[in-house]
């Protein structure tokens, strides 16, 4: 799907959703809401970043939610693409967290078709199982006991 | 008999009085809440250091979104 197509979905679905960008890691703007979404995406990148740094593991930060007076801020990463969104004070964060994730993974390219495999050669016909001649039976003389 | 009223009906209004403190006060605290690919979660609350450098962030994002 369209990323602009899906954010438009993604306001339409959840209420609680102000504005909402999807870029990818180079900072290239798929899809906004906002007018300005180049600014929107590099602000939502620089808080991306400086998250990054706080992480005490190797485990890859993955999604975040941080809550203000003004408002709340969501970021959820899925490979290279990235949505951010912004939502009213004290928003129902799992909710929204759920609406942004359904909402990358519609943005995400479909897998390129695979090349239709060569013409195969007919396989070779089964040559149909030989009879084995039959044994030999034993004749019994119609006069043995 | 009075008496017992007046008690249960000061027990109870203190316990409301204080639950809608606690709930006004949680509902005020600023936060970041990060989570990482295995599972693990860190939440930093306002005064902490990763907060104090996110929050200011996070609000600038949120100004940034704000129709103009």
């Amino acid at each position: 799907m369209d990323a602009q197509q899906a954010l438009a979905d993604l306001t339409e679905i959840s209420s609680q959703i102000q504005a909402a960008v999807v870029f990818d890691d180079k900072g290239k703007v798929a899809g906004s809401t906002h007018s300005d979404g180049e600014e929107f995406a590099r602000v939502a990148g620089d808080l991306l970043a400086a998250a990054e740094e706080l992480k005490t593991g190797a485990s890859a930060l993955t999604q975040l939610e941080i809550a203000t007076g003004d408002g709340s801020v969501f970021v959820v990463r899925d490979g290279k693409s990235t949505i951010a969104a912004t939502t009213a004070p004290q928003p129902t964060s799992g909710l929204v967290f759920y609406d942004l994730k359904s909402a990358l993974r519609s943005v995400k390219p479909k897998p390129r078709p695979r090349r239709a495999p060569a013409a195969q050669k007919p396989a070779a016909k089964k040559a149909p199982p030989k009879k084995k001649p039959a044994a030999p039976r034993a004749r019994k003389k119609p006069d043995a006991p | 008999m009075r008496r017992s009223a007046a008690a249960v009906f000061g027990v109870l209004g203190g316990l409301f009085i204080g639950a809608a403190f606690i709930r006004r006060r949680t509902a005020h605290v600023e936060r970041a809440d990060l989570y990482f690919e295995d599972g693990s979660m860190l939440s930093l609350t306002n005064g902490s250091p990763g907060a104090e450098r996110l929050l200011p962030l996070a609000r600038q994002v949120i100004s940034r979104a704000r129709p103009s």
